[in-house]
């Protein structure tokens, strides 16, 4: 009775322990492992009510994502499709591990995307690409490098992201904004005002790796680092432009003087509020994505304000023009109840002009096709151009999909925030020891 | 008589057995599914490569990696911190208003209501009030300066922001106060009018007569208190992303344990390990160790405690 009762236990444990291991396994049918309907897509897809959970929340963005989908609904009267709002990559995650994913999913983040890949949550979405003949040159390298990972597209760029530099031409005193960090750095000093007791009034540039945007990722393209080396190990102790740009930005700091430079920035308001420093006149340069041209048209109207690609490395010319891009990335989740209706939502999103132009328009972030950056429908104006050329550069540049992106520029940014108050004394010694930090998370996670 | 006299027959002992067993069974079943298979389950994981979707076997590699990851040894630091030096100010804070709270002769039940009140908001709200409250240009460091002291930066200064979560701590102490107030106020009268009578002065009283009596839910709070420091997570996380002012939004890089590191907890890193690195293998074996330092100090305090009291929970 006694073994029985134990043979028992064990062989619960076991079934229930296996049953968490293999949470999120379920019967609906893959993307490509179907035959294709024959006829005409829109014709032959039978009637089905696909969910699109995506991030946007504010009541103009929901309405972009509404308009958009319109013209599917057009075309696919047969496909009812549900639009969730609000939702952060760790729901979908958790929906996909509880077997209740939705047909298609968006996330603001190319952060995610590897682990995604590879772990499974994203189908792959090759074989449908390839099915329907899409030709993924449509895209800028850089969206069709932060959408793939290790041979699998997972996912597909919906909007992209572009960094620049804004300037507020007031506090600018008629210079043009630099092309150089030697400009920066003395365009910075020229229009930074003090008080009688030192205290900054106004900052020319904030060089902190704290202020906002200022992050290893999107300042990483001023001096063209990379963080990997071909064989995926860290290159951020081995490149010299990492060592370039930190010593570049120290010099700036210094010249504040870092008490001086914290207080100051723990005194402006916050990024995503009108308090903006940038629109109250703190700040007289700021790097900065291309939404905030859409934000300064509502929070901050009357504003005479320009913008242009972010300086580069004096040595690096060549560089001036590109910057940092990155953007929303939309997919199939395994377990999609409709995966074939849900693959023609997520074409239509991607490279249907007219939806990427309706969203641009909107939501004021890049449209991921050349079609559709070029279409006379796309509404621009100087200032948003600029980040349209900066995303269309040939060496702007992305974050490598890995499967620690996060876990990678945490550790940067946590160096360089230790490097700008000047705890770090040997540099190189400091870079080595992130270096290795990120390598063996790397082997952790199985490279 | 021999004490075979007395034995049951066999078989009406596994009927007893299996009777004692059923009544049992709701706590059995309890005990199962939300202690046993998870602690099961962990220490399962702790040997794999586990994505939360994937399971790779890897043998001793994530125990190997967490004796060289420098954030779990700065979360560790942090957590002890937290218990030796939150854990007795929450306790001595809350003894000490409880003690006040006993002798007031009018207004009690207000001054208990105002006390007790901080408890009852909400973490995230008490949070982010008690971030402004502390920020370099809020009230008390504009009360601090009035008086010529130099006012620290709280949570933006890795020295000053764990001390700024003591005082969080001990603003929201009213369930450790409660407690106390109950307990003080169980202690018989007598006791203190025959000491009084005897000479004793008030420190005398209080170590002699008050300590001992309610040394019981003394270590009941101790052993919370420590439990519930070493699982520290909300305060921490939201007071360094209010102080951080980096949201959670896409392109922002937003560090755990602003500033510095210094209000990183292991939970916090446990969490962030398991759910944003989406290493949930090597989270496991920060639970286990947060389940063998949880086990250590609630048996080292059981042993003071055991001390103090002369092994008779606390009648002396």
């Amino acid at each position: 009775m006694h073994r029985r009762s134990l043979t028992f236990a064990i062989a619960a444990l076991t079934a229930t322990t296996l049953t968490a291991c293999t949470a999120g396994t379920t019967g609906a049918p893959a993307l490509g492992t179907q035959p294709k309907p024959a006829g005409s897509a829109s014709a032959a897809l039978p009637a089905a009510t696909i969910e699109l959970w995506h991030g946007f929340s504010a009541p103009g963005e929901v309405k972009a994502f509404e308009d958009a989908v319109a013209g599917f609904r057009k075309k696919f009267p047969q496909i009812t499709v549900k639009l969730v709002k609000g939702v952060e990559d760790d729901q979908i995650t958790q929906a996909v591990r509880g077997g209740t994913a939705p047909d298609v999913a968006s996330s603001f983040t190319t952060d995610n995307v590897a682990q995604w890949c590879r772990s499974g949550v994203f189908q792959d979405l090759t074989p449908v690409i390839k099915q329907d003949g899409i030709d993924l040159s449509v895209l800028s390298a850089a969206s069709r490098s932060y959408t793939e990972f290790e041979g699998k597209r997972c996912v597909m760029p919906l909007l992209a992201d572009s960094y620049g530099l804004y300037y507020n031409k007031a506090l600018m005193k008629g210079n043009a904004p630099p092309k150089t960090l030697s400009e920066l750095t003395a365009l910075a000093k020229k229009l930074t005002v003090r008080d009688a007791d030192g205290t900054i009034k106004v900052a020319g540039f904030i060089p902190s790796f704290q202020y906002y945007e200022n992050v290893p990722s999107h300042l990483a393209p001023m001096v063209g680092a990379t963080w990997e080396k071909p064989d995926g190990t860290s290159a951020i102790g081995s490149d010299p432009a990492w060592k370039q740009l930190l010593q570049w930005q120290k010099e700036l700091v210094d010249w504040y003087g870092y008490d001086n430079l914290d207080k100051f920035r723990k005194s402006l308001g916050q990024e995503w509020s009108a308090a903006n420093p940038f629109y109250k006149g703190k700040v007289a340069m700021a790097l900065d994505g291309e939404w905030r041209n859409a934000m300064i048209g509502s929070e901050a109207k009357g504003l005479d304000y320009g913008t242009a690609p972010l300086p580069v490395a004096d040595d690096k010319p060549d560089l001036y023009g590109s910057g940092f891009t990155a953007g929303t990335v939309i997919g199939v989740p395994k377990g999609a109840k409709n995966p074939q209706a849900a693959w023609e939502l997520v074409k239509y999103l991607t490279t249907d002009t007219d939806a990427l132009v309706t969203l641009s328009n909107a939501l004021r972030n890049v449209p991921t096709t050349k079609a559709s950056m070029e279409s006379p429908a796309l509404e621009k104006d100087a200032n948003f151009q600029t980040f349209l050329d900066v995303f269309a550069h040939p060496k702007t540049s992305t974050m490598p999909s890995n499967v620690n992106s996060a876990f990678n520029q945490d550790t940067l940014q946590e160096f360089f925030v230790r490097w700008e108050k000047g705890s770090v004394k040997d540099l190189d010694a400091g870079l080595a020891e992130v270096d290795k930090r990120i390598d063996d998370k790397l082997k952790l996670s199985g490279g | 008589m021999s004490s075979t006299t007395y034995a049951a027959p066999p078989r009406r002992r596994r009927g007893e057995g299996l009777k004692a067993l059923l009544w049992m069974s709701p706590w059995l079943i309890g005990f199962a599914v939300f202690f046993a298979y998870p602690l099961v389950a962990t220490v399962y994981f702790s040997f794999y490569r586990y994505d939360l979707f994937t399971l790779q076997f890897i043998g001793l590699d994530n125990y190997r990696y967490f004796f060289h990851d420098d954030r779990a040894w700065i979360s560790i630091q942090n957590t002890l911190w937290l218990v030796v030096f939150m854990v007795p100010a929450q306790l001595i804070f809350g003894l000490g208003v409880a003690q006040l709270l006993t002798r007031l002769k009018a207004g009690a039940g207000f001054f208990r209501t105002v006390f007790y009140l901080p408890s009852l908001v909400p973490v995230v709200a008490g949070t982010v009030a008690f971030v402004f409250l502390l920020n370099p240009t809020g009230p008390l460091n504009q009360a601090l300066e009035f008086f010529g002291i130099a006012a620290p930066d709280w949570f933006g200064d890795k020295d000053w922001s764990k001390p700024g979560l003591t005082l969080l701590a001990m603003w929201g102490i009213g369930n450790t106060m409660m407690i106390f107030l109950a307990a003080l106020l169980d202690v018989p009268k007598h006791l203190y009018e025959a000491a009084a009578i005897d000479g004793a002065g008030a420190w005398r009283q209080f170590r002699s007569i008050t300590l001992p009596m309610i040394s019981p839910v003394l270590m009941f709070s101790a052993v919370t208190g420590v439990i519930y420091a070493l699982q520290y997570f909300s305060q921490a996380m939201i007071a360094a992303r209010v102080a951080s002012g980096v949201t959670d939004s896409a392109g922002s890089t937003f560090v755990p344990g602003y500033p510095e590191l210094s209000t990183l907890t292991l939970p916090e890193w446990l969490f962030h390990s398991g759910f944003r690195d989406y290493s949930m293998g090597y989270a496991c074996v920060l639970a286990l160790v947060l389940f063998v330092a949880s086990m250590i100090f609630t048996l080292i305090l059981l042993r003071q405690f055991r001390v103090f009291t002369d092994d008779d929970g606390g009648n002396r």
